[in-house]
């Protein structure tokens, strides 16, 4: 079994003093593909920042490739919580990318034709030369997500965290970033650790999933987490798990006599499109 | 014109224009994160309570700059460390310029004679300062624009993408007093042109009108930093040819400067990238 990219050895964190997980320990392998699920506030954007060096944890250890996470490791690339950018932001995509490789050295930085190279590439490896040099803030939410993954990708990471980066996107941008990414993972001993409410739109990518829910948590395959037991077990209250055409949905009793549920989890955000069916809500 | 070169042969012209250059390249570069990073309010705090220190420091016998320096950088640094989130920020500006403004009444009225050199601190006096001061102003310049070049790169990383930059490493927090600091000198250096009421001529309209410019970084800078050469070296042109302060052509210049950019360059420059943005996002929608 290869080295896990990212270890967690019986960690605890604590948010505002409130106990998120404890006594975590799980490694997720080199080179797959993890989606990391589960309600709002159970942590998995923490797990993210614990990754990333950002939280300390209450106790215990997070490795990354070996090391223990420390911030500002260039072997991470990092896509945020997607908020569309400022429209009046004075910025280029292409500016948006160069921070990324070399936003957070010292200096003035000066042109230099190896960056400006590196840059380029990363902008083609989206397809987004096309709007490149446009103001940012003007860009559609997929066209400035493309460009969050390049910035994410230009340093050449061995480790890729992303943070529900499909939310607020169409069916058709999800698909083309989701694309991005496998086609991205594909290219070497390359792990990604994908935060998402959904699980369907990454769910051909996918080799592990992490689910988290107050402070319990399942890891394995798609086929082994997700299922109606396993989610019974582990929301504590009665869960289905069901497959329909393809796509797995996770539904549970209605609030008031299981667990509440802020949204309907797994299910996909539905922006207006007229071109699918109405989806059954929880 | 004859005037100006006549004039430009005394000491006290050749002093405003060294200090006028300094103050307008610190301000150029400084104003564009003072937009980017929405401070126009510290801005206004910290040179409301630069008055309260100039105040402090006639009463005590010290010089004027000195007093403003110190009063600046106290402001900056408790602002700082208090107005941590953004949303805190500004009601710590407010209680510190309260505060401040307060005791500069109380100085105000302990020095009865002070009715000139607090309407020079106030609307500005260039045209007054010694070659000590112009000393003092282009070192506290250089050591400023120094400090900026050394954190230009992960200050922009910090200010237009903070989720990032701190992932990447970049201390923001402590980026956010530095720039600070920066600020408070910066705010020094421009009172001595335009005065603490006329601050933001030169630390908002710079930056703001090259935004209107261009969406370069670059480019954006450069032309911040000429706008604001433009306003405080025309404007002490202008005002050692006539007999006006020098800070009514400064404010006039920077502001028909921001038209300008707003309302006749601007478009056209910015108005076909728009354009081009809008339609290549129109095309990916379909």
């Amino acid at each position: 079994m290869p080295e896990p990219a990212v270890r967690f050895s019986d960690a605890t964190l604590e948010y505002h003093g409130r106990r998120i997980w404890s006594h975590l320990s799980l490694g997720f392998e080199g080179g797959s593909f993890v989606a990391i699920l589960g309600p709002n506030g159970s942590g998995k954007t923490s797990l993210l920042r614990a990754v990333l060096g950002l939280t300390e944890l209450a106790s215990g250890t997070v490795e990354v490739l070996g090391q223990p996470a420390r911030r500002g490791d260039s072997a991470i690339g990092y896509v945020p919580q997607h908020q569309n950018l400022e429209v009046d932001l004075p910025m280029r995509g292409r500016d948006l990318v160069q921070l990324g490789l070399d936003g957070h050295r010292w200096g003035l930085g000066r042109p230099d034709a190896a960056a400006h190279r590196r840059v380029e590439h990363a902008i083609e490896a989206v397809a987004a030369t096309a709007y490149a040099d446009a103001p940012i803030g003007r860009l559609s939410g997929g066209e400035q997500q493309r460009l969050r993954i390049a910035q994410a990708l230009v340093g050449d990471p061995r480790l890729l965290l992303c943070d529900e980066p499909l939310a607020s996107l169409d069916l058709r941008h999800q698909q083309g970033i989701t694309e991005l990414i496998g086609a991205w993972q594909h290219g070497g001993e390359r792990t990604v650790l994908f935060v998402t409410h959904d699980v369907n739109p990454v769910l051909d990518l996918v080799d592990q999933v992490l689910f988290v829910v107050n402070g319990r948590w399942a890891m394995g395959t798609p086929d082994e987490v997700l299922t109606s037991s396993r989610m019974t077990e582990l929301y504590g209250s009665h869960v289905d798990v069901l497959r329909v055409h393809g796509r797995i949905l996770v539904v549970g009793e209605s609030s008031g006599s299981g667990f509440e549920m802020e949204e309907p989890h797994h299910l996909p955000v539905m922006p207006d499109d007229d071109h699918h069916p109405p989806q059954a809500s929880a | 014109m004859d005037q100006i070169l006549h004039l430009l042969g005394y000491e006290f012209a050749q002093n405003a224009l060294a200090a006028g250059l300094v103050v307008g390249i610190v301000s150029g570069v400084v104003s564009r994160f003072v937009v980017m990073r929405n401070m126009a309010f510290a801005v206004h705090a910290l040179s409301e309570l630069g008055f309260t220190g100039s105040a402090g420091a006639i009463l005590l016998g010290v010089s004027p700059v000195v007093g403003l320096m110190t009063a600046t950088t106290i402001t900056a640094l408790f602002i700082g460390a208090l107005g941590v989130r953004v949303r805190e920020r500004d009601s710590v500006v407010g209680i510190a310029m309260a505060f401040g403004l307060g005791l500069g009444v109380l100085f105000l009225s302990l020095y009865p004679r002070y009715a000139t050199q607090a309407f020079s601190i106030l609307f500005g006096s260039i045209t007054g300062v010694s070659r000590g001061d112009v000393a003092l102003l282009i070192g506290i310049g250089v050591v400023t624009l120094v400090a900026l070049g050394v954190i230009y790169r992960p200050l922009t990383f910090a200010t237009v993408d903070p989720e990032v930059a701190e992932a990447r490493g970049v201390p923001i927090r402590q980026l956010g007093v530095v720039f600070l600091l920066i600020l408070a000198a910066a705010v020094a250096e421009a009172v001595q042109v335009v005065g603490v009421l006329l601050i933001l001529t030169l630390l908002i309209t710079p930056g703001a009108t090259a935004e209107r410019l261009t969406v370069t970084p670059a480019r954006a800078t450069a032309c911040s930093v000429l706008v604001a050469l433009v306003a405080v070296i025309g404007g002490i042109l202008l005002a050692l040819a006539t007999n006006l302060p020098v800070s009514v052509y400064v404010t006039s210049l920077s502001f028909a400067g921001y038209l300008l950019a707003r309302f006749v360059v601007g478009p056209r420059l910015l108005g076909t990238e728009g354009r081009g943005a809008s339609a290549a996002a129109a095309r990916a929608d379909g």
